[in-house]
Parts: structure tokens; sequence; C-alpha cells
């Protein structure tokens, strides 16, 4: 079966500008850029969900934004079901749009402070269907009931919302064109705790009720183990590992999903803590080292580390880019 | 052990356009020598005004309008400002959610640092700097000589945060308190800021409040827990017998409603929201959350009772065995 979505050596590249940047260019005889995302390759399974974890900076976000064609790739391709999107004229990718939603990070600031909630809702409505006005009220209504968002607030704009509300009409927007793929970029980093559980909760729901697919961009590891059938980790531009979940959390195989995993306090004081640490702190990417990229920082790192990575299946479905595994 | 500071009964009220609102409804707990007590709940449950309270830093229309705050014998609460001005910065220090703003960036960070020692222990300015460098050292910043010459924008999150930490201790305070410090740094990085956390107060012997809404920063720092709900304090404990044995059911909700990296449990949220705490009734403020609730939490709010050796729960049905302890 082929992938509802795939990536495909996706590199995002961005130019530096400015005087010191020219200096560089005229020293070191090369242009400066920075990558962002560099050789990237994942598929997402209809009605699954992906994590993709990582920390600031490790180009996470900038993954999602090339799937939805918010940022031009300089490299590779993005398929979705089947269709190269990155070469469809504007048009053309607008008839795919309705299937391909995204939940950004700011449940307030993604939302337009002088539409009303119903309003919002029935945008992407008028944008990719011919639908008429009564049958769009109906079809906002029927997504904010399942969205679990009372029809006394549709009428109210987003300042009169709480966080929770907020992400819940960013959920509804992406839900009322019938989406295949949700790509979903820290939808619970900004909730409180008790207000963070309900939203998961309501993602799988919707998950398990429509067949949607995820993918789940976020650095609390803890919501991706409970969300995610696969895990990828990203690091400086780059997968270094991805796993079933289960495998994964249980087994980590590259020395950074074993640190990032360390890192995380459990709520249980009688937990052994597994004490790999890495040294430093993660390295520009305008200057990104040869071989692994991680090297300068493993505290398992051997001279054979200098050498290009190769990407592989370290146990059925569980791939590392490491030359220890 | 001996308590550091004690607080007793604090209470802190905001005039609002729509009426008095008791931010803090009566707050008690102590922070005993050389601990970390993790003080948590959601936002809006009154820790981080708790916190401002003790350094007497309420700013209108909030106001403290009752209890009191001991300090080596002195009761804060009472103190005049020319005397609360000697203890802020020197007995008691803080560390803030955001390290970046609250650095000043227009003066490197070496004077800044620097200029805590000419202020309050009257070094020169060539010791000052000498110490200042030295505490850089010691919160673990690389290059210090290099990077006190440096201003505030050229740090990380992280190393903004060490610089904050390296300057709440310059003084040798008793009390250290940390307010969100981990929020919004990346996992290493927050483990790292814990780890120098718990190594610095057991090496300076300052005691630390730390305020947090994350269970799992609690568990891995924290020696003792207090747990706030809508501005009322409902249950202390020490670490290990709150997440084995967690008594109110406010916090039996929030042990429950996280989701967990270290095993596959169901995750259920707690039931309904945080009440306004306008008009309030005088009672339990989860009685409108608790599946437990009978008229006369509603109406008289519970007393601390100790179910254990130092195992303190504000709830009457623990204290009936109608909710008894897991």
């Amino acid at each position: 079966m082929p992938a509802l979505c795939e990536l495909d050596d996706v590199k995002v590249h961005f130019p530096l500008r400015g005087a010191a940047a020219w200096l560089r260019t005229v020293k070191e005889h090369q242009a400066s850029v920075v990558r962002a995302v560099d050789g990237i390759s994942f598929q997402v399974q209809a009605g699954e969900t992906l994590g993709l974890v990582g920390e600031s900076g490790c180009g996470k976000s900038t993954v999602a934004r090339a799937l939805v064609r918010l940022v031009r790739p300089t490299g590779g391709h993005v398929r979705f079901e089947g269709t190269e999107i990155g070469s469809l004229s504007d048009q053309a990718f607008n008839e795919v749009r309705p299937h391909l939603q995204m939940v950004f990070q700011d449940p307030a600031a993604s939302l337009n402070p002088r539409l009303t909630v119903r309003r919002m809702v029935e945008e992407p409505l008028r944008l990719h269907t011919d639908l008429g006005a009564a049958e769009r009220r109906d079809r906002a209504e029927a997504v904010l009931v399942e969205v679990g968002l009372g029809l006394e607030l549709a009428d109210r704009y987003p300042h009169e919302l709480s966080g929770g509300q907020c992400q819940r009409v960013n959920i509804a927007r992406a839900l009322v064109t019938n989406p295949r793929l949700i790509v979903l970029d820290e939808p619970t980093s900004a909730l409180d705790v008790s207000l963070r559980a309900r939203v998961i909760l309501l993602l799988e729901e919707l998950r398990q009720r429509h067949g949607l697919a995820y993918l789940f961009i976020s650095h609390d590891l803890a919501t991706v183990r409970y969300l995610a059938a696969r895990v990828a980790v990203m690091y400086l531009g780059v997968i270094v590992e991805e796993a079933p979940a289960a495998a994964l959390f249980d087994g980590p195989a590259h020395p950074y999903t074993r640190a990032l995993l360390a890192a995380v306090p459990v709520p249980d004081p009688d937990a052994r803590r597994d004490p790999f640490v890495l040294s430093g702190e993660i390295p520009s990417p305008i200057d990104i080292p040869t071989g692994c990229r991680l090297r300068a920082r493993c505290p398992l790192a051997q001279p054979v580390c200098a050498q290009p990575v190769p990407y592989r299946e370290v146990a059925p479905g569980h791939f590392a880019a490491c030359h220890l595994v | 052990m001996s308590a550091v500071i004690e607080v007793r009964d604090v209470s802190v009220r905001f005039a609002t356009d729509f009426g008095e609102v008791e931010a803090v409804d009566g707050a008690s707990f102590e922070v005993r020598e050389g601990e970390i007590l993790g003080l948590v709940g959601e936002s809006g449950s009154g820790k981080s005004v708790t916190a401002t309270a003790i350094l007497r830093l309420i700013r209108r229309p909030g106001r403290l309008t009752g209890g009191s705050i001991v300090l080596g014998g002195r009761d804060l609460a009472r103190l005049g400002e020319d005397e609360l001005q000697k203890v802020r910065g020197t007995e008691i220090t803080m560390v803030s959610q955001t390290p970046r703003t609250a650095l000043n960036p227009l003066i490197t960070v070496g004077e800044q640092v620097a200029r805590l020692f000419v202020l309050h222990a009257g070094l020169s300015k060539a010791d000052a700097r000498k110490r200042a460098i030295e505490m850089l050292a010691m919160v673990g910043i690389p290059e210090p000589e290099r990077r006190a010459r440096q201003y505030a924008h050229q740090f990380s999150g992280g190393m903004c945060q060490r610089v904050m930490i390296a300057m709440a201790l310059a003084t040798s305070p008793r009390l250290l308190i940390a307010d969100e410090p981990t929020t919004g740094l990346d996992v290493s990085t927050a483990a790292r800021i814990l780890d120098l956390l718990r190594d610095l107060g057991h090496r300076t012997g300052a005691s630390i409040l730390l305020i947090t809404h994350d269970l799992g920063v609690v568990a891995t720092t924290c020696h003792r827990v207090a747990v706030m709900h809508a501005g009322q304090m409902v249950e202390v404990a020490p670490v290990r017998a709150l997440f084995a044995h967690p008594a109110h059911p406010y916090t039996r909700a929030l042990v429950r409603s996280i989701p967990r990296i270290d095993c596959e449990v169901a995750m259920e949220p707690i039931p309904g929201a945080v009440p306004s705490l306008l008009n309030i009734a005088p009672g339990c403020r989860y009685a409108g959350r608790c599946p437990w609730v009978e008229e006369r939490c509603r109406q008289i709010k519970p007393g601390m009772t100790e179910i254990a050796p130092d195992h303190l729960v504000a709830c009457y049905a623990v204290e009936d065995g109608r909710a008894r302890v897991v």
C-alpha cells in the first residue's frame, strides 16, 4: 500500500543575508546557508500517528511547514497520496489542501482576532467547497460540537476564549474539510496540565473516529508516547532514529535519543535515572559537523564517527543513524 | 530539621472591576533547612502569587491581607519597606521563569553579577569582578572570563538561567525562590538546570522553594511538596508519600492526568475547570470538581490534618475515611 504522505530526502536551506554572510562567502568561497532541514525521509500511513520529536532548532517545525508547502523545499520530494506536491501549480495544490491540514503551536495567535469562531470554522468550507450558507453553517456547528465546544461559543471572538478553547477552534478548523492528514505542531505545549490531557484524548478520539493520520510534532516525549504509533527523532536537520513507539521508548538505539529520554523528568521519585548526558549545546545549523552530527557531544564517540553515517535498520522497523549500533 | 521560613495563613486579595478576588486563601507551609520544597498547581492556583507574597512584592491592586511570614525571627508581613529591601536579594533571592528578560540587556553579564558583590558585600570593583567570574564558573558556564564580557543576547536560554542562578546564589541567601525555572527550556537543558539547582542548594546550604506545574520536575528534584488549588493549600507531603499515596482528591486527579513516559497507563483529565474566584463559596474550592463532595465542603474550609508523619491534607472525606488513601 502506498503511503498517505511521503517525504523523500527533503532539504530546506535558508540563505544567510547581510554583510556578515557576504564576508563569509568571500573568505570561505562558499555560500552561507542555514541547513534547517538537511535530507529527511519518512512516510505517514493512512490512519496512523507519526511522532516527530527533537529539541528547539532541530528543524521539526520547518519539516511541518515544508509538508504543507508553507516553505518550498530546496531539494527532495514531498508526496501526498502519490502526488508530488512541490511541482503542483498553486491552483492544483488548492485541490490537495482540504485533505492536508495543520494546527499551529500558539492557539490564540493562530486565530484571526476579527472573526467569530463560527466564521473561522466556516472559512475553509468557503474556500474549498461549493456548499451553500446553510450547509456550511450545519457542517461548522457539527464540527464545533464534535471538538467539545458548545454552540454558545460559536459567536464569540478569540479574545473571549481560553487557551484550551482556542486550540479546539484550531482543531475544528482543521477538521472541517474532512482531511486525511493533520500536521500538529506542538498542539499542547501552550496548555495547562488538565487541558493538555483533554486535548490529547480529543485528538486520539477524532483520529479513531475519522481514520485520520497525524504528524505529531512535539518536544513533550510523554505526550508523544501516548499518541504516536511510530516516532522519528530529529537532530540538527536530520532524522537520527525512527522506530515503533514502544521500541523507541523502551530501547533507544541512538545516543541522542537515549540522552533525550534520560533527560525527561519522570513523575516517580523512585525511578532510576539513566545518567547518560551529552556535553555542550546543539551546534549552529550553519556549521554542521562532518560525519556524525552528534559526535562532538557524544560520550561514546569513536574515530569512526567522523565518517559519513549510514542510516540502517537495527531491528525490524527500527532505524538508526549511528556507527556504533 | 528547623524551618528557614514559616508561612502561616497568608491571604492575598486583588481588587478587580467585578469585585474582590482572594487569590491566596490562607496558605501555610514552611521551607526547612537545606531542603527543596516543591509548590505545584495549575495556572491560576496562586503559586506565583504566594512567592511574591513572601518577598512582599505584590503589586496593586493586590495586597497581602493576612498571615505571617517568619524568617529568622522576623515577620516579613510586618516589616517596613526599608527593612524588606535588606532582606530581598540577600536573605531571599529569586530566579524567574523568563531569564532573558530578567537580565539587563545593556550591561555585560559579568558586570551584572559583580554589582551584587559591590552592593551587598561592599567589595571593590576588581574583587567583585573576580568573584563574579568564580560564580559563573560555579554554575557551569564554559570560558567564564570571556562570557563575563558578553551581553544577555549572546547567551542561550539555558545559559541565561545559569547566570540568574549565579546571581541568586551570589549573596549566600537562606531561601532561593525558583519560579518555573525550566519552563521554556529544552528537556536536556532543563534537566541540567535542575541538577545544578539541586547540587548548588546542597553545596551552599540554601533552601529552595521550587514553583512548578510539572510533576516530573517535582519527583526528580524536591524533598517535600505542597499542592495548591485555586489559592488554597490542599496537601503537603514528603515527595515519596505524595506520589505513592496521594490523599487529596485534587492531588490524585493531578497525578492521573499526566501522560507518562515511563509506563503505559490510561490518562484521565481532571474533571471540571479551575473555578472562577469571584463570589466563590467560603469552603473548599475543589468542591465543584470533587467526587466526594458533601454539603459542609462548600460551607467551611477543611483544616489541615496529619494523616501520616509529615503528611498533611485538607479534606473532610479523607479525615472521615470516606476517601480511603490507597
